[in-house]
């Protein structure tokens, strides 16, 4: 009988369950009750046949699009739990004083944060911001692959949903989030919290590179007539750069997970202390896929930045070329330097110069960028509107958390500096002053064209102040602990005279926290003010590129004529020669059907990700075959396209040509 | 929305033929390159013919590398404008990386080996 | 009113911004599967690396030296070889629009393949018999993940194949398939590509002592 039932539970119990830690207890209670309320809501309004159809079955890049953008937003709301937590316990460990989480939570804690916040927050917000951009900027009726796309997204979710049933059933890893070996091997770490790491990883990796080939053929393939290369916009050149990073660095990812997964799974030796083993590759190996990563999270961002510098200042992006060459410069150069993760890891001086140079000269193209935005701006008209405020934060922040960057890139003060509390301000310092305040700069700038309505400018004020002064606030004080010698993912200290500076960086917690609850009031405020702050036109801003040319939001079609482009910044060029709206010799349009492959396959391969975990192997094995059977079933469906109606369209269109008059 | 199920295959064929294309002679030259490239290799290793290992181990890379080439020509079709030039612009740069990836991991971890592991240097490249 | 306050003065147009007729969209296909291909490759090179950092690492172990069957490998090589050359030639069918070469020159293409497989799996096998698997030392970790990947490329090309089959007999040399034919074509030489590196790096460099 127990034979019966390992062979079906693996090593999965009550006992795994952990009703022994009353915070985990009352999150699950409050997320349960939660999550009933939400399901019984959509029931009773009868709105599932709508989700079904309109949203996740959809492949249509600006519905994949804003999925992404809410995955992003409930997994920050979860990694900003994970960080108050860590600040309110940090606040208090000192002396005798044990803080209120026990060490291994803890740990739980700090590893979840940074895989959640990297690949399940700005992840999904710089993918979902290329998903809805891209092809409209280019033209385009969506991306080349539209299956592949609704698919990425469900395996991005399907890797979430294994770390968020990870806190209810089980553990997650305690070992940081790049998890290294011999800690992650399995005599160290024998539990399911490292399995659920990699898992979840992989699932979500498949997704991803999926993901970055879609979009790498979508811009090479998909513009506009006319549209050459020079002439695609900013933000479309930062999204090729960055999907050419994705399918280049995440197999490294891939093939890093599957060699740890195999130590730990088949008992080899890649990463062991013994027969060979060498943990070091490891650390090598994550780290090439690992600084490409970083270059994957901010280019986008610098294209949003220059698409909204160039729109509120009324002028041409300065320096287009340059900004262009600058960005290939990053592509090329992040795969340069990954060493300078780990310079103490001893490869010794030759090779340390050589790593800590190349970041040294990674530093310069993004300088060159900074410059641009500021010429941009320079006699232009500027309109001061939120996504402008977010601007000049992003670009005092960023430019700090930079040279912190190439201070730490002197592998001697890396010596000193490495791993303590000045490394972790440093990349908080670009990812929130880059990333964060990015992704809110641009949902501000791009919100009136997804959704139809402008956001409500106040609340995004005091979002912004907020989140600026509260970084400010949380991390300045780490730079200073870092100096003086505090170590990394500590859970206690003896030494009194640090907690005034982890008070302080609570205290920029709170106001960091107040920053997300102001978006969401804004969210809130908004919709119910939408009549007021509706988008007629489709162009509120006085927009410079394509997708400003279409009604807010864009037909299902993207554009009834493919348009022609001649110059850079083609709507603005549009609009400066006369373009007039068609009213006539509308066609039928091709599109694709929607599909729900995307969610069985990613279903499946979650549910062969846990049984993977839990050592399932018949339920894992079963998990897998219908895996491989709904795959190859899928590519026995030949109809996967439909046609809009002219008629249908010339309705669509003479609509809006009735509301833009 | 109608559902109009339509024959694309009428209105595809009417472009030209997508993809490289083949010859018989290709394929022969190729095949026959590759043959002579893997025998030799085969041969110098398991005739040990030369004294030196070094010697041995450029050869067989170097032969390698010429018909990785040869397949890539004669049977992958590789040439500058296939697909406006992306296809050669993508091989390049994945074997740019690969020989960082390569050539990097490898001078690094010799590095870490002599300095770190000095019980393990009977290993290490 | 809108927020535009840099509106551009507008001139009537002497430019003809619409695409009025039907605009055909370039298939993706190919270039996308390529780009697929070079992200494979470079999951090879991390694990090409990874053996190249392993390589000596026996641990007290067996060596290549002790291990490799030299000749097995050539005959696997030569399987490998030949499947390609089969290939192409069920390329030729196609291209010719000839179903059932295609579907001939294809199905003795998955024999060779599945004879290649055949035969690592007897290798494996056998060393497994002799004490030498994965466990026994790093290198031989590396080994086997990197033979055993592009072993499994091998057996998700076989599957396809066969899938391929089905379908050119459901439906014949449509656009679609013939696409799908090219893809596989990509696939079936890059993996002879890998086994260049492979037999090369792993069993020929492993050999010499």
């Amino acid at each position: 009988m127990s034979d019966l039932s390992t062979l079906i539970f693996g090593r999965l119990s009550l006992d795994s369950i952990p009703f022994h830690d009353p915070i985990l207890v009352a999150t699950f209670v409050v997320a349960a009750l939660g999550g009933i309320a939400l399901l019984g809501a959509l029931t009773y309004y009868k709105v599932w046949g709508y989700l079904w159809k309109e949203w996740f079955t959809s492949i249509d890049h600006k519905r994949i699009g804003v999925m992404y953008m809410i995955l992003g937003l409930i997994m920050l709301l979860r990694g900003f739990a994970d960080a108050i937590m860590m600040r309110i316990h940090q606040a208090m460990a000192f002396g005798e004083a044990t803080g209120y989480l026990p060490p291994d939570h803890y740990d739980q804690i700090f590893t979840a944060h940074g895989v959640i916040m990297i690949f399940f927050v700005a992840m999904p917000f710089v993918v979902g911001l290329m998903n809805y951009i891209v092809p409209l900027q280019i033209g385009a009726r969506d991306v080349a692959f539209p299956f592949l796309n609704n698919l990425s997204f469900w395996m991005t979710s399907a890797g979430a949903a294994l770390i968020m049933i990870s806190l209810f059933i089980g553990e997650f890893a305690k070992s940081g989030w790049l998890a290294y070996p011999p800690l992650t091997g399995i005599l160290q770490s024998p539990g399911v919290g490292v399995d659920y790491y990699i898992w979840s990883l992989q699932i979500a990796g498949v997704g991803t590179l999926l993901s970055g080939i879609n979009f790498v053929v979508t811009i090479v393939k998909m513009r506009a007539p006319g549209m050459n290369m020079m002439k695609m916009p900013i933000f479309t050149w930062t999204a090729l750069c960055t999907n050419i990073l994705i399918v280049a660095a995440f197999p490294v990812l891939t093939a890093v997970m599957t060699l740890l997964s195999l130590d730990r799974y088949l008992d080899m030796n890649f990463f062991t202390n013994d027969l060979g083993g060498n943990a070091m590759m490891y650390v090598n190996l994550i780290w090439i896929w690992g600084h490409p990563e970083v270059y994957i999270l901010i280019l986008p961002i610098f294209g949003v930045f220059s698409e909204i510098v160039s729109t509120y200042s009324g002028k041409r992006l300065f320096g287009y070329s340059s900004m262009v060459y600058a960005t290939l410069v990053i592509t090329i150069l992040s795969y340069l330097v990954w060493l300078h993760h780990f310079f103490t890891m001893g490869s010794g001086a030759t090779v340390n110069s050589f790593f800590g140079i190349t970041t040294m000269i990674i530093s310069i193209p993004t300088g060159a960028k900074i410059f641009n935005w500021l010429f941009t701006m320079y006699r232009g008209r500027i309109q001061f509107e939120v996504p402008m405020l977010w601007t000049i934060g992003f670009m005092i922040t960023f430019v700090i958390g930079g040279m912190t960057g190439v201070l730490l890139a002197v592998p001697p003060a890396d010596f000193v500096l490495h791993n303590s509390l000045f490394l972790i301000a440093h990349f908080h310092n670009v990812i929130i002053g880059g990333v964060v305040f990015g992704t809110f700069a641009a949902i501000t700038f791009w919100y009136p064209k997804v959704t139809g309505y402008k956001l409500e400018p106040f609340w995004g004020k005091v979002s912004f102040w907020c989140w600026f002064i509260g970084f400010y606030l949380a991390f300045m004080p780490l730079y200073m602990l870092g100096f003086m010698g505090v170590t990394r993912r500590m859970s206690h200290f003896d030494d009194p005279s640090l907690q005034i500076w982890f008070q302080i960086a609570l205290g920029g917690a709170v106001l960091i926290g107040a920053g997300i609850i102001a978006f969401l009031v804004q969210l809130y405020v908004s919709y119910k003010r939408r009549d007021s702050l509706r988008d007629e036109t489709g162009d509120p801003w006085g927009g410079r590129t394509l997708e400003w040319s279409t009604s807010s939001p864009p037909p299902k079609y993207n554009f009834a004529f493919t348009p022609r482009v001649y110059d850079l910044d083609a709507w603005w060029h549009m609009k400066s020669n006369g373009f007039k709206r068609a009213t006539d010799g509308f066609m039928p349009i091709h599109m694709p059907k929607n599909t729900a492959a995307g969610m069985v396959i990613s279903g499946l391969s979650a549910a062969f990700g846990f049984a993977m975990v839990w050592h399932m192997w018949l339920i894992g094995g079963l998990a897998f075959a219908a895996l491989m059977i709904a795959i190859i079933a899928h590519t026995f469906n030949y109809k996967r396209d439909y046609y809009i109606p002219a008629e249908e369209v010339a309705l669509v269109e003479a609509q809006r040509t009735e509301v833009a008059a | 929305m109608s559902e109009l199920s339509h024959n694309h295959d009428v209105h595809h064929d009417h472009h030209e033929e997508e993809g490289p294309h083949s010859s018989f002679s290709g394929y022969m030259l190729g095949f026959m390159a590759s043959v002579f490239l893997t025998a030799i290799p085969f041969w110098l290793v398991m005739g040990d013919v030369f004294s030196s290992r070094s010697t041995t181990v450029l050869i067989i890379l170097a032969f390698a590398l010429v018909q990785i080439l040869v397949h890539m020509v004669y049977f992958l079709h590789m040439n500058f404008q296939s697909e406006g030039g992306w296809t050669m612009l993508s091989l390049i740069f994945t074997v740019i990386l690969l020989f960082i990836t390569l050539a990097g991991s490898l001078w690094v971890m010799h590095h870490m080996n002599v300095n770190m592991m000095p019980s393990m240097m009977s290993g290490g490249s | 009113m809108s927020h535009s306050t840099a509106m551009p003065a507008a001139e009537p147009g002497q430019f003809d911004f619409l695409v009025k007729g039907e605009h055909h969209v370039a298939n993706g296909t190919l270039l996308g599967f390529w780009l697929y291909l070079m992200s494979d490759c470079l999951i090879f090179a991390a694990l090409f690396a990874t053996y190249g950092v392993l390589s000596q690492n026996y641990a007290g172990g067996p060596s290549g030296a002790d291990l490799f069957d030299l000749p097995l490998v050539a005959l696997n090589t030569s399987f490998l070889l030949f499947s390609s050359i089969t290939y192409g030639f069920a390329m030729l069918q196609m291209q010719q629009r000839k179903l059932k070469g295609t579907m001939i020159w294809l199905a003795i293409t998955g024999v060779f393949g599945a004879g290649f497989l055949g035969l690592e799996l007897y290798e494996f096998y056998h060393l497994l018999h002799q004490g030498a698997g994965p466990q026994r030392s790093a290198f031989l970790s590396a080994f086997f993940t990197l033979v055993g990947t592009h072993g499994l490329h091998v057996c998700i090309g076989i599957i396809w194949l066969v899938t391929l089959l089905f379908q050119l007999r459901k439906h014949g040399l449509t656009t679609a398939n013939r696409r799908r034919l090219f893809c596989l074509s990509m696939f079936w030489h890059f993996l002879d590509v890998v086994w260049i590196g492979v037999f090369t790096i792993v069993y020929l460099m492993g050999s010499l002592s």
